[in-house]
């Protein structure tokens, strides 16, 4: 029996759930001194005095740091393998303030309760300069195109066959800007011992951190040491390096002290980026019989002046739909506010929600159920590139996914179910997603135990990502899945991929099926205890990559290669349907989602229980985008309002109906184990089935998220 | 949060002194919206005084047929007490809808009389709020109003008042004991609270040197009640509206009604309009749209809580024809 496709618990459970596991942040060291920031709370402005003799007279503190004693670090720099600032303004060493929240000020003390305090009483005053803060009436420009994102693709001319189409939807929609609200908030704890230094910090990219500190400190690479053991949630928001951990390894550096600074949750909110809002515009054009002749998606999204990047809103629109015609362009506008950042499913999270709000609305005016409209126009190759799909069978996720939600009993007209006072909707859309593919470094040992170890810097963020690599390389050895040990999350590990576009499975898991016929080899074609005894070695280890300036180099070319070949290859996306019902109060418009079918064409299903967790995980952030998620930014000052989980509305267990999800477990060809990522795909979709039950319940459309009820009432 | 002094009283005339003593104090209850304050540095009390240990958590049955409530019962407690249950179930319905478990095991009944409002600005100490900072203006009002008063506000504060017990005890007359030096007093529940005018930092008629003894509720008034909460997510979430309604209906007729708004007020809203509507009228949709229009005449609105005037008209409509 192979263990890929067994429900097994997590190797990390046992610990999580007792108390064991050692985050970041419980890390101590002898001597360790805490740090709390201050922040501006201006948009854009020059400090004009910073004064911080309160905050250097609260007992215990050790130093207050500011841009006239902090030592200098070094801008940002690009290269084959770039550092990954979040933000380009290097805090505390600029009298300018880009952004409401900046940090203008880090206080060490001997607890972190001092610290807090203290940096609560470095007053700062500033000269404001002229800023833009109001995403609403923001200039937005064309996004260029790039190697990693198309700003815009066409074909044929989809405006013209708009115009002339017997049957057009052309709507507007908004999406909020998000938050990711990881548990765990970013900690950073610094040790420099001489010019070497280690860092705690929970991260989905540990070489990213090692690379920007390098660059920020001048430190060698080699000098660094990131350990990221266990990860509390990062969705995106712990992909790149915001100023806390910098900050904190500066704090360090000047007072010679191990520091660790834990950011509030305001502090996150405050420093770390979120999701950009969008306007979108979705236009389609169908013939009588539903096939579309135009599909148009067009997008604004938002920048920091200071960093942030474009987010991929009409990508899934270049894959969905079989139209002859289609026109799809992304534009940004740069506002003075904190850098945004990708944030699970970056771009398919919102793009999904306007085209497939758009292809139900299209529907209802066709008077055509919504899943024969969508399988009308499946098409057999990726409708732009004409390339082929790697896999792709949304047709049967739909059957799957209708009959277990029993889809055939629902009553097309909208407010025609009903249950006592509760407006009744049956609402579905399409998820997609389309994971990456990266590479990684690792090694694979098989000792005379009779136990295997695999070693690899990849991420564990709660998602099963060790339990997932010990079932891969179980199977790739021949063995138990028990007797197989994994070490990741440290740079002195071979280096893993990051984790993010879904990648970090698939990635990892091709480099055990390198590792495991040369570790077959190395013991002379066999993997045994029996085999291992004739070398005379305690153990025999293989690995692939290294981590030297060559070898980081090489790794580099080795994954700009694989991307591009598998570019040229297809299209390899997780496509899915998405079921859900709502139940909206007829008097006060209260919406509760109340029974969710998911049925997904994802590849190879490793763990059940862990991917059934990450497609759960996805929907019910895609249940909070669609009901009540929405980061307040005051649009006269740029400063966010709600920096808290209690006034910031993620959905509470309440809000949460039992999910149900299905998958096909077909193997994609083209990919290790044909297993494909599916941290990210449970969210897309997901906003935009519930607008649909919303509009069938309702008889509204609410195409501006998040669907609270004064929009439905 | 701040530096500050911690003191204990171990019983009634020792809060008293040491409120009365230490300058710039305050009583810690439960402790889950003064020292929520104090971390924000909101509140800046120099000492606290806590009182969890004094014997002020009983539930008595009065020969009149009320039940004196002690201010310092847990939530939590109050929400489970048999006689609560069973004579005020409004008053358990509104407990259960607020916070969550942890907090209701914390929280105490004075406590929550003195909560402050969960307005983002005031919360915020970079904005400008005339609560936390008189004269220094209101960013809500031009800001986000989302969850701002419709009934009460004053061009200085529209910040609502967030309780949910308050709304249930408004609408069943409670008394609340008061207590200092100079002796005991007894205010209804209804004038405790105060209107913001131009004085949105005076919440209360508490004077500095008063503790909540506890709070009297006279017996119940006939026929059923309710309370309900609409809010923005099932749980853990302010109410946009609430409702507290007690009805008895003879004949098709209202012979009896209390009804009180949370959510929409600057302070638990007592409907009396809407009572004078009712009393006598027809027990008929009708009639309870007539009386939430009544109730909600002089609404006022600002940019973002419009929708509030439709939906408590809608919530009230709905709770009564629920109970008739």
């Amino acid at each position: 029996m192979t263990a890929i496709g067994q429900a097994f618990d997590r190797v990390d459970g046992a610990i999580k759930t007792t108390g064991a596991a050692k985050f970041s942040a419980d890390q101590t060291y002898p001597g360790l001194a805490h740090a709390a920031l201050t922040h501006a709370s201006t948009a854009r402005g020059r400090i004009t005095e910073i004064d911080t003799t309160d905050a250097t007279r609260v007992p215990g503190v050790l130093a207050v740091i500011t841009h006239h004693n902090a030592p200098k670090m070094k801008m940002p720099s690009v290269g084959l393998m770039p550092p990954v600032f979040g933000t380009t303004v290097v805090c505390l060493n600029t009298d300018e303030v880009h952004w409401d929240g900046q940090p203008v000020a880090v206080v060490v003390a001997e607890t972190q309760e001092a610290a807090r305090a203290a940096a609560a009483r470095v007053r700062v005053s500033c000269s404001p300069l002229p800023s833009a803060v109001d995403f609403s009436t923001a200039e937005a420009k064309p996004q260029k195109n790039s190697m990693l994102q198309a700003g815009s693709a066409r074909k044929g001319d989809a405006l013209a066959a708009l115009e002339s189409a017997p049957v057009a939807v052309d709507r507007e929609f908004t999406t909020p800007p998000h938050n990711h609200n990881a548990i765990e908030p970013h900690t950073t704890t610094a040790v420099w011992d001489g010019d070497r230094l280690t860092v705690h910090e929970p991260t989905q990219n540990i070489g990213g951190v090692r690379r920007t500190l390098s660059a920020a400190f001048g430190v060698p690479i080699d000098k660094i040491r990131v350990v990221s053991e266990h990860v509390g949630g990062g969705f995106g928001g712990k992909g790149l390096v915001w100023p806390g951990t910098i900050l904190a390894v500066l704090a360090a550096r000047v007072t010679g002290r191990p520091v660790r600074l834990v950011l509030t949750r305001e502090g996150v909110y405050r420093t770390v980026g979120g999701r950009t809002p969008s306007v979108q515009r979705v236009a389609i054009g169908a013939d009588r019989e539903g096939r579309m002749t135009s599909l148009v998606h067009t997008s604004v999204t938002r920048v920091g002046r200071t960093g942030g990047g474009p987010e991929g809103v009409t990508i899934q629109s270049s894959h969905l739909y079989d139209a002859r015609n289609i026109l799809l362009r992304q534009n940004i506008a740069e506002v003075d506010l904190l850098a945004n950042t990708f944030m699970r499913a970056p771009g398919e999270a919102i793009g999904t929600f306007a085209l497939e709000s758009t292809v139900d609305e299209l529907a209802h005016e066709l008077h055509m159920d919504p899943i024969d409209l969508r399988m009308r126009n499946e098409p057999t190759r990726d409708p732009i590139g004409d390339k082929p799909f790697t896999r792709r069978n949304l047709r049967a996720a739909y059957e799957l996914g209708a009959k277990e939600f029993g889809w055939e009993q629902r009553t097309p007209q909208p407010r025609s179910m009903r249950d006592g006072q509760w407006l009744i909707g049956w609402g579905v859309a399409t998820a997609f997603h389309p994971p990456v593919h990266l590479v990684a470094n690792a090694s694979l040992r098989f000792s005379t135990d009779g136990t295997a170890l695999l070693r690899c810097g990849f991420h564990e963020m709660g998602m099963g990502a060790a339990t997932a690599q010990a079932q891969i390389t179980a199977d790739a050895l021949g063995i138990p899945f028990e007797a197989v040990r994994v070490e990741h999350g440290d740079s002195s590990l071979p280096a893993g991929p990051m984790a993010g576009g879904s990648n970090q499975t698939g990635s990892v898991a091709a480099a055990v099926h390198t590792l495991a016929p040369k570790l077959r080899r190395a013991l002379g074609g066999e993997i045994s205890v029996e085999a291992l005894a004739r070398k005379r070695k305690p153990y025999v280890e293989v690995s692939i990559g290294a981590d030297s300036p060559l070898g980081r180099a090489t790794g580099q070319a080795r994954l700009m290669s694989k991307f591009l070949r598998d570019r040229r290859k297809g299209v390899r996306a997780v496509t899915g349907a998405q079921f859900c019902e709502v139940r909206v109060d007829a008097d006060t418009g209260e919406i509760r989602v109340s029974r969710w079918v998911g049925a997904f064409d994802c590849g190879t299903v490793i763990n059940p229980k862990t991917a059934a967790s990450q497609l759960r995980g996805g929907i019910v952030l895609g249940i909070g985008a669609a009901l009540s998620e929405e980061t307040l930014v005051d649009p006269r000052t740029g400063r966010i309002m709600n920096p808290s989980l209690a006034e910031y509305h993620l959905p509470v267990h309440a809000d949460v109906p039992e999910i149900d999800v299905h998958w096909l477990d077909e193997p994609d060809p083209t990919m290790p184990a044909g297993l494909l990522g599916v941290g990210e795909v449970g969210v897309t979709g997901a906003a935009a089935a519930v607008a649909n039950a919303v509009f069938h319940a309702t008889g509204k459309r609410v195409r501006d998220l998040p669907i609270t009820l004064d929009k439905v009432v | 949060m701040r530096t500050f002094s911690y003191v204990r009283a171990d019983d009634v005339d020792a809060a008293l002194r040491a409120i009365t003593d230490e300058p710039n104090a305050k009583f810690l209850g439960g402790g889950t919206n003064l020292v929520d304050l104090m971390r924000e540095d909101i509140e800046r009390p120099d000492t606290v005084v806590d009182i969890t240990r004094l014997p002020l958590a009983e539930v008595e049955e009065l020969p009149d047929g009320g039940v004196r409530i002690g201010a310092l019962l847990r939530n939590s407690h109050l929400a489970a007490h048999p006689v609560i249950r069973s004579r005020y179930p409004m008053v358990a319905q509104a407990v259960l809808s607020g916070a969550s478990g942890q907090l209701r095991n914390m929280a105490t009944v004075g406590g929550n009389l003195m909560q402050r409002t969960r307005c983002l600005y005031f919360y915020d100490d970079a904005a400008a709020c005339n609560k936390r900072e008189p004269g220094s203006g209101c960013a809500a009002i031009g800001g986000f109003s989302r969850s701002h008063a419709v009934l009460g506000a004053s061009a200085s504060c529209a910040a609502t008042h967030p309780s949910d017990l308050c709304v249930a005890l408004a609408a069943l007359d409670a008394i609340v004991e008061l207590r200092s030096s100079r002796g005991t007093r007894r205010v209804p529940l209804v004038d405790f609270h105060r209107m913001p005018g131009d004085t949105p930092e005076i919440e209360t008629v508490l004077a500095d040197d008063e503790l909540i003894t506890a709070v009297e509720l006279p017996p119940p008034p006939s026929g059923v009640s309710r309370y309900r909460k609409v809010r923005d997510r099932a749980s853990y979430a302010f109410a946009l509206v609430s409702v507290a309604a007690a009805l008895d209906v003879q004949d098709g007729v209202v012979s009896s009604i209390r009804l009180a708004l949370g959510g929409v007020g600057t302070k638990p809203w007592r409907a009396y309009q809407a009572e004078r509507a009712l009393l006598g009228a027809p027990a008929t949709e009708e009639s309870f749209r007539a009386a939430a229009r009544a109730e909600l005449a002089d609404a006022v609105s600002l940019p973002h809580n419009e929708f509030k005037i439709r939906l408590a008209e809608s919530t009230i409509v709905a709770v009564l024809r629920g109970m008739s």
